[in-house]
C-alpha cells in the first residue's frame, strides 16, 4: 500500500530505524530461505555424501541424476502425484474462483430477503478449519460410495468462504451500480454482464482469490490422507509423507522424498512469483475495508 | 476426534470384546449374531477383495496371485505407514462401514482394533486353522492374544532382534564380543576409552526398549477376558530401564535422535559400534553407513545372565480380515499365501525385507546367502535362530500409540538429564491406565 506523499515527507527516516528495519528483514529473509536453501543443497547429492557432508554446501553436484531417480522410481509415480496436486489445486482453485466471484458479486449487488444471513454464514465459514471437515465429509461421501475417487477431494475443495468475502468486498467498491444500470439499459443479461463488466473489473480480486485458494488446496493434507487409498490419485504431498513414513524401512526413499519435495515445491514459487503483485493489492483491497 | 470416536464405539459394542468367551459371542451391538458373523464361507463366484497395506513393492507380489488366481482378484491400496494415518483411516472406514477386506497392521496396533471390535476371526476358516503349525509359537500367539480357538490376523514378518557389531574396531582394541548385558556395559566403559560409543540409545523408538524388555521377561499387558492390567514398572523392566539408565549417565552411549541423518552418520563415522535391533536393522546400517561396509558382524543379543539364550523382537505385523469384509474366506486364503508360500515370501523380502514369520521361511534359500556387507557372514542364520528364541507370551495393549507418545516424552527428559527412564515408566503407566479408562476400557487399577 503507498502512503500518501506529503506523510512520508514529514516522517524523517533515521538511519537507526532504517537499519533495525533491513536487519529484522535480513534476518527473516535468511530464517525462511534456510530450508530451501537446505532443500536445494539436500537435493544435489548423492545418499551417502547426504549424511557426510556439509548440509548446507554443495558436494558433487547430482541434481540431475537424482531428479532422474525420482521420475524413474515405480513407474514415474511422482509425475503422477504432480500431475494429480496441479488438476486437484489448478482445476479447483479456478472453479472455486468462478464459483465465490459468482456468489460474492451477487451478495454485493442484488438485494433480496436473508442476503445478509446467507453472507454472515459463509463468513462463519471461514472460522471452520479445513481439517475439522475432514472426517464429516469422509462419512458422507462413505454414504455415496464415493471415497477414494477423485471427485472425493475435489468436490470438497471447491469452497472457499474467504474468497466469497472478497469477492463480495472488492465487488462493491470496484463495480459501479450505473454501470450495471446502463448494461442492462443496452440489453445485457445478468450473466453476461457479469462475465463481460464485472469479471473485467475484479481481476485483482479474483487473482487474489486464486491464489488464496490454490494454497489453501494446495496444503490441505488431511482430506486426500483420509478419503485416498489408491496411490494413482494422491497429489504430491500425500505421496511424499506416504513415502516419508517408509523410510525406516526403504532407507532410499530419503533421498527420493528430499528431491521430490524440492520439485512439489517449484509450482507454489512460479505461481507467486508471477501473481504476487496482484496478490498485494488485493491483500490490501481486503484490509482498508 | 480419534479418542472420542472410539470411546463412543467402545461403549457401543460391549465393553470388552476381548477374548471374553471364545467365538464372539460378546457383541450385543445392533450387527447382531456374533456367530453367524464369525462363519468363513466360501463366496460363490469370482470375487474381488480389496487389501490396505504401504508394503512398497507390494503390487508386484499381489500380481502374481491375480495371474494364478482369476476368481479372486485382489486389489491393493496403499498409504502411509500405519501410525502415519493408515490405522486412523482403518478407524474411520469402520465407522463409514467400508473397510477393505484385508488391512496391514503391526502387532502392537492388533489389540486396539480388536478393542474395537473391527477385526474378522480368520481362525474361524479351517485353513487358517491348520495353518497354525507352520508360523513360529510366539507370531502365532501376536494374533492369537493367547487364545487358542481365535486368530484376528495372519502373521507376516517379525523381527527377532540380534547385536550388529564393528567387528574390525572390536578386534582392534582388543575388546571380546559381550555375550551378557554385564560384558557389554563393561565393553561400553573400553568402547568409551578408545573413543567411541557402545550403542545409540534411542529416546524415541519406545518399541526396541519394548524388544530389550521382551527378552528381560517384562510384561507390560495382560488381559484376563475381564479387565487389562498393565504393568510397565515390572522388576524386569526396571532391570532393563536402570540398565539403560546407567550407560545414559555415565555417558557411555550417545543420545541423537534415531532415523535422522545425524544418527546415520554416528554409525557412518564410526562414532557407534554397536547397535541391538532386528532383522530389519541390517537393511538401515547398510544404507545409512556406506563406509562402514565389510565391517559389521552379527551375534546373538546379549544375555541377562550367562548361558541364557533369549531374543527379543522389534517389529512384525499381520494381515488382518476386517469384520464387515464380504468375503473373508477368499481374504483369508490370500492371506494365508501371502504369508506361507515360498513364492510370496521371496517376493516380499526382495521387495520390502520383510522377514518372515513361518518357521520353514526363516529357512529359505534366499535367506542362507552370504551377505556381502557383513563380511560374508550368513547374518540371516544369527536371526532364524533368535526368531526362534523369542519368548511367546509378550501381549501389546489396546492403546499403544498413546503409550509410545507417553513414554517417549519421558525418555526424551531422561536423555536430557530430567529424571530417569523409570521415572518415564512410572509416569506412563499411570497415563495409559487412565486411557483406557478414558476409551471405556476396563482396566485394573
Amino acid at each position: 500500500m503507498s502512503v500518501d506523499a506529503p506523510v512520508r515527507n514529514k516522517v524523517q527516516e533515521s538511519l537507526l530505524s532504517r537499519t533495525a528495519a533491513m536487519l529484522i528483514m535480513a534476518v527473516c529473509t535468511v530464517y525462511f530461505l534456510t530450508p530451501i536453501w537446505w532443500l536445494f543443497v539436500g537435493a544435489s547429492k548423492s545418499s551417502d555424501q547426504f549424511t557426510s557432508t556439509n548440509p548446507l554446501w554443495f558436494a558433487d553436484f547430482d541434481l540431475f541424476a537424482n531428479i532422474g531417480d525420482l521420475f524413474a522410481y515405480r513407474d514415474g509415480v511422482f509425475l503422477r502425484w504432480m500431475l494429480n496436486s496441479i488438476l486437484y489445486t489448478g482445476g479447483a482453485a479456478l472453479l472455486g474462483t468462478v464459483l465465490a466471484a459468482m456468489c460474492g458479486y451477487a451478495l454485493a449487488k442484488y438485494r433480496f430477503r436473508g442476503r445478509e444471513l446467507i453472507f454472515n454464514v459463509v463468513l462463519s465459514g471461514v472460522l471452520v478449519p479445513a481439517t475439522a471437515l475432514a472426517l464429516p465429509l469422509f462419512l458422507i461421501f462413505s454414504k455415496v460410495d464415493a471415497t477414494n475417487t477423485f471427485w472425493s477431494v475435489f468436490l470438497p475443495s471447491l469452497v472457499n468462504p474467504f474468497g466469497v468475502y472478497l469477492a463480495r468486498i472488492y465487488a462493491s467498491a470496484s463495480v459501479p451500480d450505473e454501470l450495471l444500470e446502463a448494461a442492462r439499459i443496452d440489453g445485457s443479461g445478468e450473466i453476461r454482464t457479469f462475465f463481460k463488466v464485472s469479471t473485467r473489473l475484479m481481476t485483482p480480486a479474483l487473482i487474489t482469490i486464486f491464489l488464496f485458494h490454490f494454497v489453501a488446496v494446495w496444503n490441505n493434507f488431511l482430506l486426500p490422507l483420509i478419503m485416498l487409498g489408491d496411490e494413482r490419485l494422491f497429489p504430491v504431498t500425500l505421496g511424499l509423507y506416504s513415502w516419508n513414513t517408509q523410510v525406516n524401512q526403504i532407507p532410499e526413499l530419503r533421498g527420493l522424498v528430499i528431491i521430490g519435495a524440492l520439485l512439489s515445491i517449484t509450482p507454489l514459487v512460479v505461481a507467486f512469483l508471477f501473481l504476487q503483485r496482484f496478490w498485494r493489492n488485493g491483500l490490501g483491497a481486503g484490509a482498508v475495508k | 476426534m480419534r479418542t472420542a470416536f472410539r470411546a463412543a464405539s467402545a461403549l457401543l459394542v460391549s465393553a470388552l470384546a476381548l477374548t471374553a468367551c471364545g467365538s464372539g459371542g460378546s457383541d450385543d451391538d445392533a450387527s447382531g449374531g456374533g456367530t453367524s458373523a464369525a462363519s468363513c464361507a466360501p463366496s460363490s463366484g469370482p470375487v474381488t477383495i480389496s487389501y490396505t497395506t504401504w508394503i512398497p513393492g507390494i503390487e508386484n507380489v499381489v500380481k502374481v496371485w491375480n495371474d494364478k488366481n482369476p476368481n479372486i482378484q485382489v486389489k491393493v491400496q496403499t498409504g502411509p505407514n500405519g501410525n502415519g494415518g493408515t490405522y486412523q483411516n482403518f478407524f474411520n472406514q469402520l465407522k463409514a462401514n467400508n473397510t477393505p477386506d484385508l488391512g496391514h497392521i503391526e502387532y502392537d496396533a492388533l489389540p486396539s482394533f480388536r478393542v474395537q471390535d473391527g477385526l474378522f476371526d480368520v481362525a474361524s476358516c479351517d485353513i487358517v486353522a491348520k495353518a497354525k503349525d507352520q508360523f513360529i509359537p510366539w507370531t502365532w500367539n501376536q494374533v492369537s492374544f493367547g487364545d487358542d480357538k481365535s486368530a484376528w490376523g495372519v502373521p507376516q514378518d517379525s523381527g527377532p532382534m540380534a547385536l550388529f557389531y564393528r567387528a574390525d574396531l572390536f578386534e582392534k582394541n582388543n575388546i571380546a564380543i559381550p555375550k551378557t548385558w554385564d560384558e557389554y556395559a563393561a565393553a561400553a566403559e573400553k568402547v568409551k576409552a578408545a573413543g567411541g560409543y557402545i550403542t545409540n540409545f534411542s529416546q524415541s523408538d519406545i518399541n526396541q526398549f519394548a524388544g530389550f524388555t521382551w527378552q528381560a521377561g517384562g510384561r507390560w499387558f495382560a488381559n484376563d477376558g475381564q479387565q487389562w492390567t498393565v504393568n510397565l514398572t515390572d522388576d524386569k523392566t526396571k532391570k532393563v530401564a536402570d540398565y539403560w539408565q546407567n550407560l545414559i549417565s555415565k555417558k557411555l552411549v550417545s543420545t541423537v535422535p534415531p532415523w535422522t541423518t545425524e544418527w546415520d552418520n554416528a554409525y557412518n563415522s564410526s562414532s557407534a559400534w554397536t547397535w541391538v535391533s532386528a532383522v530389519w536393522g541390517a537393511n538401515s546400517i547398510m544404507s545409512g553407513a556406506p563406509k562402514t561396509a565389510g565391517k559389521w558382524r552379527v551375534a546373538p543379543m546379549p544375555q541377562w545372565s550367562a548361558g541364557e539364550d533369549i531374543a527379543g523382537n522389534w517389529g512384525g505385523s499381520a494381515t488382518a480380515v476386517f469384520k464387515n469384509s464380504k468375503h473373508p474366506y477368499e481374504a483369508a486364503q490370500f492371506a494365508l499365501w501371502l504369508n506361507t508360500s515360498e513364492e510370496a515370501l521371496a517376493l516380499l523380502n526382495k521387495e520390502a525385507q520383510l522377514y518372515p514369520a513361518t518357521t520353514a521361511g526363516t529357512k529359505y534359500s534366499y535367506l542362507a546367502n552370504p551377505v556381502e556387507f557383513y563380511g560374508d557372514q550368513k547374518i540371516y542364520e544369527v536371526f532364524a535362530d533368535a526368531s526362534g528364541k523369542v519368548t511367546p507370551d509378550f501381549t501389546w495393549g489396546p492403546t499403544m500409540t498413546s503409550t509410545y507418545a507417553n513414554a517417549s516424552d519421558g525418555f526424551k527428559a531422561a536423555v536430557s538429564g530430567t529424571g530417569t527412564l523409570n521415572d518415564a515408566l512410572t509416569a506412563t503407566q499411570k497415563s495409559t491406565i487412565e486411557t483406557l479408562k478414558s476409551q471405556a476400557i476396563p482396566v485394573k487399577e
